[in-house]
C-alpha cells in the first residue's frame, strides 16, 4: 500500500487523538481485548456453609486433598459430626477427617447435624499476626496464604489458629493449609470441595461482586461463624450454627 | 480412634507442635534473667552479701544466653532461614522481636558489663600469662590497657549504668518470652496477662537457684570455704522472689477456678489427669512447696551451717526442678487439650530425634561446660584480683 504523506499525517493525527483520549495501543490498533484479566482488588473471597445441606459423604475432604496433594492424616477441610443430647456435651467424631464418610450413628434420638470446616479466611487473623517474618498473609484478595519459600516452620501460627486449620507439612516443613483453592479461584473456578459438594452445602462467596447472591442470602439468613468472640473477622459464614459447635 | 487421643480433637491437633526443646527455652532464658538480676542485687542495689556470686552470676547468665537460641535453632523446620527474622522482622509478631531482644541483650547489656568487670584482671592476666593464653587475653583488652584508678573509676561508673539499662532488659528478656505465650488468644491456657510476670518471677526465682547451686559445687571443687553470709542472704532473697512467684501462680489458678469459663472444665480435667504428675506432684509440690518449706525455715530458726548448707543445696535443686515442670505444664500442658475443650492429645518425647530427650540432655549440659570454660578463663573468685577499685 502506497501512502501519501497527507495519509500518514491523518494516520497520526488519529493516533496522537485517541492516545490522548486515553485509548490502549490494543484499541488504536483495533485488536480483541485480552480475556478478563483476574484483578485481586476486585475480589474478596469467603465461603458460605449450610449445615441443614451437608450429608457427611466426605466428598470436599476427599477433592480437597486430592486437587491440593494433602499429606496423609493432615487436613485443609474436614467434616465433624455433631450428636448433642439434652443436658449433656455433645459428641463429636470426625474419623479421618471424615475422608470416608462416617459410619452410621448408634444413636437415632439424638440431635445430629455435619459441620464442615476449613480456614477460616479470617481478614483480622492470629496466625498471620504472629508470624515472625510474614510468611502467612492475607492477600489482597482477602485469602490467607503462606510462602512456602519463606517459612521458617517455627509454628507459632499453628499456636495462634483458633480452629485448628494449620499443620506443619511433613515433607516441605513448612506451615500449610486451605488456600480456597487459589490456584482455581483466581481463574474463575470455584473450591475443589465446592465443585464437588453434591448438595451445594459449601459455596464460594465473593462479598466485593455486588451481583453474588451471597448478600442476598446474608440479608435474609441468620448465620454465624465459627468462635465469634475471637474476633478474627472470619470469612467462613454457617447457616444455622449450633450453639454445640466449637 | 487414634492412638494417644481422648475424646474429640480437631484432626490437625493430634500431632504436637512445640515439644521438649521449646520448654527448654523458656527454660535456659529464664535463668539467664534470674543470673542477672541476682548479679544485679549487689552492683545496683548495694547487697554487699552477695558479692562473693557477682561474677559467677554474670559468668552464668552469659553461658546460658550463649545457648539459648540453639533449641529454637534446632525446633524450626528451616533453620537456614532463620536469618530472615532479622533482615525481614514482621512487625506485628511478638516473635519477630526475639532476635533483637536477644542481641541487646547480649551485646549491649551481659558482655559490656563483664568486660568492664573483668577488665583489669584481663589487663593483669596479659601480662602474668604466657603462650597462647596470653594471646587470648590480649585480645580480650580490646587494646584498652590503662587500669590507672581513674579508669577503673569511669569503668565502675559506666558498668553501674549499663547494669541499670540492664534490669529493665533482663525484665524484657524474660517477660517477652512470657508474653509468647501470654499473647495467644486461641489458647486459654496460655492467654494471660500475668503470664510475663509468672515467667519473670520463675526466671529469677531458677536463676538465683542456679546460682547457688554452681557456687557450692564450685567451692566444693576449689576446696575453698562457703561464705555462709553470702549464701544465707542468697538463700533469703530466693525465698523471698519465690513467694512472690508462687503467690502469682496461685492467684492464676484461683482466678481461673473462680472464673470458670468455657475451658475451665477441660483444663480442669487436664490438670486432674494428664498433668497430673507434672504439675501438682511435681511442679507444686515437690518443686515450690517443699523447697519453699525449707527455705522459709531458714528464716525462722537458725541451723547448723551444714543444715543450712544441705537444706539451701536440696531447696535449690528441688526449685531448679521444679521450674523446669513448670515450663513443661505451660508449653506442653497448653497443647494436650483440643481448642474445642472436649478432647485431650497425648505427647512422648522422642529419644534420638532431632526435638528428643538427647538433643535436650545435650543442649542443657552446654551451658554448664560453658560456665567451667568461662570460669577457667576469668576465676571469679577474689584472689588475685585486681578488680577493687
Amino acid at each position: 500500500m502506497d501512502l501519501s504523506r497527507r495519509d500518514l499525517f491523518k494516520i497520526g493525527g488519529k493516533l496522537l487523538m485517541l492516545a490522548s483520549a486515553g485509548a490502549t495501543l490494543d484499541e488504536i490498533i483495533g485488536a480483541a481485548p485480552p480475556p478478563e484479566a483476574y484483578r485481586m482488588a476486585d475480589h474478596w473471597w469467603g465461603m458460605l456453609i449450610d449445615i441443614d445441606k451437608c450429608i457427611g459423604c466426605g466428598s470436599c475432604v476427599r477433592a480437597c486433598s486430592e486437587e491440593n496433594h494433602v499429606p496423609s492424616g493432615y487436613f485443609r477441610t474436614w467434616v465433624e459430626r455433631y450428636q448433642v443430647e439434652e443436658g449433656k456435651q455433645p459428641q463429636v467424631d470426625s474419623p479421618n477427617g471424615a475422608m470416608d464418610g462416617f459410619p452410621p450413628s448408634q444413636r437415632m434420638d439424638l440431635k445430629s447435624f455435619f459441620v464442615p470446616k476449613l480456614c477460616n479466611q479470617c481478614a483480622s487473623s492470629p496466625c498471620v499476626q504472629v508470624c515472625p517474618v510474614g510468611a502467612t498473609f492475607v492477600s489482597p484478595d482477602g485469602v490467607v496464604l503462606v510462602d512456602e519459600t519463606y517459612c521458617l516452620g517455627c509454628r507459632y501460627c499453628i499456636q495462634a489458629c483458633p480452629y485448628g486449620c494449620r499443620y506443619l507439612h511433613p515433607e516441605k516443613h513448612t506451615v500449610d493449609k486451605c488456600t480456597l483453592c487459589y490456584h482455581r479461584i483466581t481463574k474463575g473456578l470455584t473450591t475443589a470441595c465446592c465443585e464437588n459438594c453434591p448438595t451445594g452445602a459449601r459455596q464460594l462467596v465473593d462479598f466485593k461482586d455486588p451481583k453474588d447472591p451471597v448478600h442476598e442470602f446474608l440479608r435474609n439468613n441468620k448465620v454465624e461463624v465459627l468462635k465469634p468472640y475471637m474476633a478474627t473477622q472470619a470469612k467462613v459464614y454457617y447457616k444455622d450454627l449450633d450453639g454445640a459447635v466449637r | 480412634m487414634i492412638p494417644g487421643v481422648d475424646g474429640f480433637i480437631y484432626p490437625n491437633e493430634v500431632e504436637l507442635q512445640w515439644g521438649l526443646l521449646i520448654v527448654l527455652y523458656p527454660y535456659i532464658t529464664g535463668l539467664v534473667a534470674g543470673a542477672f538480676i541476682l548479679a544485679s542485687l549487689e552492683r545496683v542495689f548495694k547487697v554487699e552479701a552477695v558479692r562473693p556470686t557477682y561474677r559467677l552470676a554474670l559468668l552464668t547468665a552469659l553461658a546460658f544466653l550463649l545457648v539459648a537460641p540453639l533449641p529454637l535453632q534446632l525446633h524450626l523446620g528451616h533453620p537456614e532461614r532463620s536469618l530472615e527474622m532479622y533482615l525481614t522482622p514482621h512487625r506485628s509478631s511478638a516473635m519477630a522481636m526475639f532476635g533483637f531482644v536477644y542481641l541487646w541483650y547480649l551485646m549491649v547489656v551481659l558482655l559490656v558489663e563483664i568486660w568492664l568487670e573483668y577488665r583489669a584482671d584481663i589487663v593483669q592476666l596479659a601480662q602474668t600469662t604466657t603462650g597462647w593464653r596470653r594471646l587470648v587475653y590480649k585480645l580480650l583488652t580490646l587494646g584498652s590497657e590503662n587500669v590507672s584508678p581513674e579508669a577503673r573509676q569511669i569503668d565502675d561508673r559506666v558498668s553501674y549504668i549499663v547494669t541499670v539499662i540492664g534490669i529493665p532488659s533482663a525484665f524484657l528478656l524474660h517477660g517477652y518470652v512470657g508474653f509468647i505465650f501470654g499473647s495467644i488468644k486461641a489458647n486459654p491456657w496460655w492467654s494471660t496477662p500475668l503470664m510475663p510476670i509468672v515467667f519473670l518471677f520463675s526466671a529469677m526465682v531458677s536463676g538465683i537457684a542456679a546460682v547457688l547451686v554452681l557456687y557450692m559445687a564450685f567451692m566444693k571443687v576449689k576446696k575453698t570455704p562457703i561464705d555462709m553470709s553470702c549464701l544465707d542472704t542468697v538463700a533469703k532473697y530466693l525465698f523471698y522472689t519465690f513467694v512472690i512467684d508462687f503467690s502469682l501462680e496461685m492467684l492464676d489458678l484461683l482466678h481461673r477456678t473462680y472464673e470458670a469459663d468455657e475451658s475451665f472444665r477441660s483444663l480442669d480435667f487436664m490438670v486432674h489427669t494428664r498433668l497430673w504428675g507434672s504439675q501438682v506432684i511435681l511442679q507444686i509440690c515437690v518443686g515450690t512447696l517443699l523447697p519453699l518449706a525449707m527455705l522459709a525455715a531458714n528464716q525462722v530458726w537458725r541451723f547448723s551451717e551444714l543444715r543450712r548448707k544441705a537444706m539451701y543445696l536440696i531447696a535449690s535443686l528441688l526449685t531448679m526442678v521444679g521450674i523446669f515442670a513448670m515450663r513443661w505444664n505451660v508449653v506442653i500442658g497448653g497443647q494436650l487439650f483440643s481448642k474445642s475443650f472436649l478432647g485431650y492429645t497425648t505427647y512422648k518425647v522422642g529419644f534420638a530425634a532431632r526435638e528428643g530427650l538427647l538433643s535436650a540432655i545435650g543442649l542443657m549440659a552446654l551451658p554448664f561446660i560453658i560456665v567451667v570454660v568461662l570460669v577457667k578463663l576469668l576465676p571469679p573468685w577474689a584472689e588475685g584480683k585486681a578488680s577493687e577499685v
